[in-house]
């Protein structure tokens, strides 16, 4: 090592080089900075001992605590579900009067069925359960398949005309214009009449006319009065509320060749439970009867 | 010359000093990199993965050209909340065919990743048409271009050799009637005994609600009700990958 030298300016030791005349000055790191940099290295190895680190020839060590994601996504859901296993089990034994009527069970449900319905239903009855063309509203008391508990919870957990439930709910309005069972201006006429019942503006004389075909055509699923009938799912006309809209041209639209709608048999993904809460749910937003 | 002043001769030589830095980078790399591919806990054996059919990879196409992976993610995480959402954590054996992976690094919509059969086709065409609406707090743009746009399958043959090349087992009766898998998948009065033969799980019908036209809304609605379901979760024995 060269003689080392104390610069004059400054009274520093130099590191002992020169390079074209300039010299550098020993000035080592401030002392906290290196406590800071060897205890780093010191919980660096700490932190190898404890959790899994070092790749070894059939996987990683595991470090003491046996820590890894999934053991705690595990232990984490099995905490989750022994809190609410009392009431789990509780709801699962009740039938659904008794858990609407039971204060607490009716929270739980109510809680635990507006979650579920956030993930399962929100995307076509909406986030607010006001649903949208084609996807019912069910926050009000127009129902198509019933609006009691029971009713409910069996258009959840068998669905609607999806094919793969046995039990799903199934109705089929016939074509009455594409199927030429009736002319395109008896249609129209049936639209004036069901405007009548219904409230709307309309032409009465033709409104007359569409009664009669009403009543040899669509009274033997709709009603005499267009009252509907909720055990076929043959919606109510009387309400000026319709599913896929109640104008003049969306009436005829779905007499002529009407859409219909489908919903998942949740049985295949939810618990018996789940779908017990969200028909407490469902109820609970107003329109349960 | 002290052993702690050894290190002023690597220093003042370039070549030593180059060789030096090489061999540090490289420890850290075979340290990192090399035992994900023996390691037997980062290789997960599955049931039921198997390349995309023609049809899904053509919609998986217009998945990455319209740009679906900067809002939406394909990968469920290992935490309750995700995994109380959207179903079972992703495994990566999951992406196994996906050249290049879709895990993607922003959710501004939902993640993909187990989307597939929890909604309708209808609600599908519905929404990509117009999401707002079906769910009208929806800041998705609207792709109601994709119901006019139709596919032209005859491209579908290269993109299978392409993905063949880079490691999926895409056989050679596959790509000889790609053309006219992708066809049949979205035609459910076509023969299909081969191409159910061909892959296992498909789906096979008319997705868009048109059947008269094979479009991309066709194709991406085929690839989107097929993500997370290849997987038989039940088989995958979750104990013996606790990590």
């Amino acid at each position: 090592m060269a003689d080392r030298e104390i610069d004059e300016a400054t009274g520093v030791e130099t590191m002992g080089h020169e390079w074209d005349g300039i010299k550098e000055l020993n000035n080592p790191l401030p002392r906290w900075w290196l406590w800071t940099f060897y205890a780093t290295i010191l919980f660096s190895i700490a932190y190898m001992i404890y959790y899994p680190a070092i790749p070894l020839l059939e996987a990683s060590t595991p470090g003491i605590s046996g820590q890894t994601n999934r053991t705690a996504l595990k232990a984490e859901i099995a905490e989750a579900d022994a809190a609410k296993a009392g009431l789990v089990k509780r709801i699962a034994e009740s039938n659904l009067e008794t858990i609407r009527s039971t204060d607490e069970l009716a929270r739980f449900a109510v809680a635990g069925g507006a979650s579920a319905y956030k993930v399962y239903c929100s995307q076509c009855h909406g986030s607010g359960a006001q649903g949208g063309p084609g996807y019912p509203n069910l926050n009000d008391d127009d129902w198509i398949w019933g609006g009691d508990l029971e009713a409910i919870y069996t258009s959840i957990k068998h669905g609607i005309r999806n094919g793969e439930d046995d039990d799903a709910r199934d109705s089929l309005m016939p074509a009455f214009g594409s199927d030429e069972v009736l002319e395109l201006d008896e249609i129209r006429q049936v639209v004036q009449y069901v405007l009548q019942v219904s409230g709307q503006e309309h032409d009465a004389e033709r409104a007359a006319l569409g009664a009669e075909i009403f009543g040899d055509n669509c009274a033997a699923c709709h009603g005499d009065n267009a009252a509907g009938d909720q055990d076929i799912g043959a919606p109510n006309l009387a309400d000026a509320i319709s599913l896929y809209g109640n104008s003049a041209e969306r009436l005829e639209a779905q007499i002529y060749n009407p859409q219909h709608g489908v919903m998942p048999a949740w049985q295949t993904r939810l618990s018996d439970e789940t779908i017990k809460q969200l028909a407490v749910f469902v109820h609970s937003r107003g329109g349960g009867e | 010359m002290s052993f702690l002043d050894k290190h002023q001769k690597l220093e003042r030589n370039l070549s030593l000093m180059f060789v030096g830095s090489l061999l540090a980078v490289l420890v850290g790399g075979i340290v990192e990199i090399a035992p994900l591919f023996y390691v037997k806990n980062t290789i997960e054996k599955v049931e039921g993965m198997r390349p995309y059919t023609p049809l899904e990879l053509a919609g998986r196409d217009i998945y990455i050209r319209e740009g679906c992976y900067v809002c939406h993610s394909q990968m469920i995480r290992p935490f309750r909340d995700e995994v109380e959402r959207y179903g079972h954590y992703s495994l990566a054996a999951e992406s196994m065919y996906d050249h290049p992976f879709q895990w993607g690094s922003k959710r501004t919509g939902p993640d993909l990743a187990r989307v597939g059969g929890r909604y309708s086709d209808e609600w599908h065409a519905q929404h990509l048409k117009d999401p707002k609406s079906v769910v009208p707090e929806s800041i998705m743009p609207k792709y109601s271009f994709l119901a006019n746009a139709e596919i032209k399958p005859e491209s579908v043959t290269g993109h299978l050799k392409a993905n063949a090349v880079v490691g999926v087992p895409y056989t050679e009766e596959m790509i000889e009637n790609a053309v006219a898998d992708l066809k049949a998948q979205a035609d459910p009065d076509a023969d299909t005994d081969g191409l159910e033969e061909r892959y296992q799980k498909i789906s096979i019908r008319d997705f868009d609600g048109n059947p008269d036209a094979l479009t991309e809304l066709d194709a991406l609605i085929a690839y989107l009700q097929m993500l997370g379901t290849l997987v038989d979760l039940e088989a995958y024995k979750q104990e013996e990958n606790l990590r």
